[in-house]
């Protein structure tokens, strides 16, 4: 379980969790579900185009997951409508990506599999040589939301009082949305577009319901979807089924146990 | 006229039953969607089409006929979304997302158990994708019955879910069951999305739903005419997509068809993009009393 090859599934999948669990917790907390659900899938159409036309997958995944990011970030609303109309466009720019991805599918000669592994991910594969840009790419997204702490704290928390202090609602969406465009584009190769999902909806949602300070969310997210990382290879190594099941249900199960514990402790924690 | 119905298509006995379903699909999805996205909930009616495509592959995976796994993974989705709260406003979206996220899980699952038995690979594109060329006659008296149950549940519910979509306080305080309306309809908004499921495919049944009837509330001032121009434009978008997808047989690369799902979905993006367009004399005043029941989109 700890040989050689699964080592780099190991700290892989630990970066990836990493990566998850923050990005997930902002995604949680602004109420960008369901953009945390159709970049990673659009990006994974991206995938599909990019071996039609046989350059590296990572490109496609870039000018998918990015491209995305930005029709979302730039045809969303403001204001009291903001959320139906994000919504609305968000659905209207995943149907597009996986339509060009159904397109580019057909048209080349990939096999069905290949798509299935753009879809569930094939971590128990993971080279030396995927790890380090991973790892990279990791640093740079925990700098980004790092950088932005603040500015993305008040606008997701109270959007009023940042609109009064000058920072916009809109413009942090969609510098939000192209940190996790970047995250997704370099980690969906590896977990696959579901389990992307997956893990950084579960712990965050978790997290949440437990805790109402933003700091210690942040913290126990990231604590949580590690453990669903490492109890899921676990399980998938004993079991040989697919990670992404494991990652999913374990997801659920902590969103549960979180939602469970709140509702037996005293009322401190924020709906929702 | 030659160059648009290629020699054949109308007496293509799968393109006939594609037409037939593709109509019921169209129309079942744009009265509803005109509610899904007044009622802001584009995301449950999208993850109600990926939670169906886990019990399409369930189904595949017992050898049922996909239909029926898509409408009990369906219905049985929403009702678990409307238990963890998906009708609350703040952390619906979670609830959501917790919900899916494990039906993909499965999915992934059934996907692995029915690719080791029957060694079949083409079976996950076909069930995220669908087929609707490959739609089999004796579905289509079920497909076509879940459609109108769905449309009859939304019709006899419209003047009630209208006032709860608007404003959930002023129904409450007349008498109303909230709950029980929202419940109702997210069992009619499942039933229409796992039949577009079948139809298109899982994942693109969400453009069905939401493209059509955020273009139509977006031109439209009352939500009656955004439900008739949500259908009649979703009925044109989807056949010309089949229409379309069938003369692409004759396009290159030779002898392989571009998928329906690709011209539905390239259809409904450019009606919704065209509503942004319009002339700025005919645009709707937005003041907040008026055209409020028209606001989301």
């Amino acid at each position: 379980m700890f040989s050689g090859l699964m080592m780099n599934t190991w700290i892989t999948a630990s970066i990836v969790a990493v990566i998850a669990g923050m990005t997930g917790f902002f995604a949680v907390l602004r109420g960008q579900t369901f953009a945390a659900h159709a970049i990673p899938n659009g990006a994974f159409a991206g995938a599909a185009g990019a071996s039609l036309i046989g350059i590296n997958v990572i490109w496609g995944l870039l000018v998918f997951a990015t491209g995305g990011a930005l029709a979302i970030g730039a045809l969303g609303g403001e204001g009291r409508d903001r959320k139906s109309r994000n919504d609305v466009v968000t659905a209207l720019a995943l149907v597009l990506m996986l339509g060009l991805g159904a397109l580019f599918i057909s048209l080349g000669s990939q096999y069905a599999e290949e798509t299935y592994a753009d879809l569930f991910g094939e971590v128990f594969g993971v080279s030396q040589g995927e790890v380090l840009p991973i790892a990279g790419l990791g640093i740079v997204a925990a700098l980004a939301i790092a950088v932005a702490f603040r500015p993305l704290m008040l606008t997701s928390a109270l959007p009023e009082v940042a609109e009064a202090r000058g920072v916009s609602t809109r413009r942090a969406d969609l510098y939000f949305l192209v940190v996790m465009a970047l995250a997704t584009s370099m980690t969906v190769p590896v977990v696959g577009a579901l389990l992307m999902f997956s893990l950084m909806i579960g712990p965050a949602a978790a997290a949440r319901s437990v805790t109402a300070r933003p700091g210690t969310a942040l913290i126990l997210s990231v604590a949580i979807a590690l453990a669903t990382v490492w109890l899921s290879i676990a399980l998938s190594y004993q079991t040989n089924w697919p990670l992404g099941f494991f990652v999913g249900t374990i997801g659920a199960a902590f969103y549960l146990i979180g939602q469970a514990a709140r509702a037996v402790a005293p009322r401190r924690a924020v709906a929702g | 006229m030659h160059y648009l119905f290629e020699p054949g298509l109308f007496s293509s006995g799968p393109v006939r039953t594609a037409l037939l379903v593709g109509a019921v699909v169209a129309i079942t999805s744009g009265v509803i969607g005109v509610f899904t996205v007044m009622r802001g909930q584009s995301f449950a009616g999208h993850s109600l089409a990926d939670v169906a495509t886990t019990g399409g592959s369930g189904a595949f995976l017992i050898g049922v006929n996909q239909f029926w796994g898509f409408l009990v993974a369906g219905v049985a989705a929403a009702a678990v979304m409307e238990a963890i709260g998906v009708q609350r406003r703040r952390g619906r979206d979670v609830a959501t997302g917790v919900v899916l996220g494990a039906a993909l899980g499965a999915a992934a699952l059934f996907l692995y158990l029915g690719t080791l038995r029957t060694a079949t690979t083409g079976a996950s594109f076909s069930v995220l994708f669908g087929s609707i060329f490959v739609i089999s006659p004796d579905t289509v008296p079920a497909l076509v019955a879940s459609g109108v149950i769905a449309l009859l549940v939304v019709a006899v519910l419209a003047r009630v879910l209208l006032l709860t979509s608007v404003s959930p306080d002023l129904a409450r305080a007349r008498g109303v069951n909230v709950r029980l309306v929202g419940i109702a309809y997210l069992a009619a908004l499942a039933v229409s999305v796992s039949l577009a499921a079948v139809a298109i495919g899982a994942v693109l049944s969400t453009a069905l739903l939401i493209g059509p009837s955020a273009t139509a509330l977006r031109i439209t001032k009352t939500p009656g005419r955004a439900m008739a121009v949500s259908a009649l434009a979703g009925l044109v978008a989807t056949w010309l997509g089949i229409v379309l997808a069938y003369d692409s047989y004759y396009w290159p690369p030779h002898g392989r068809g571009w998928p329906v799902s690709f011209f539905v979905v390239a259809l409904v993006l450019v009606g919704y993009l065209l509503s942004y367009v319009r002339p700025r004399g005919k645009r709707v005043p937005r003041s907040p009393h008026e055209g409020v029941e028209c606001s989301p989109a």
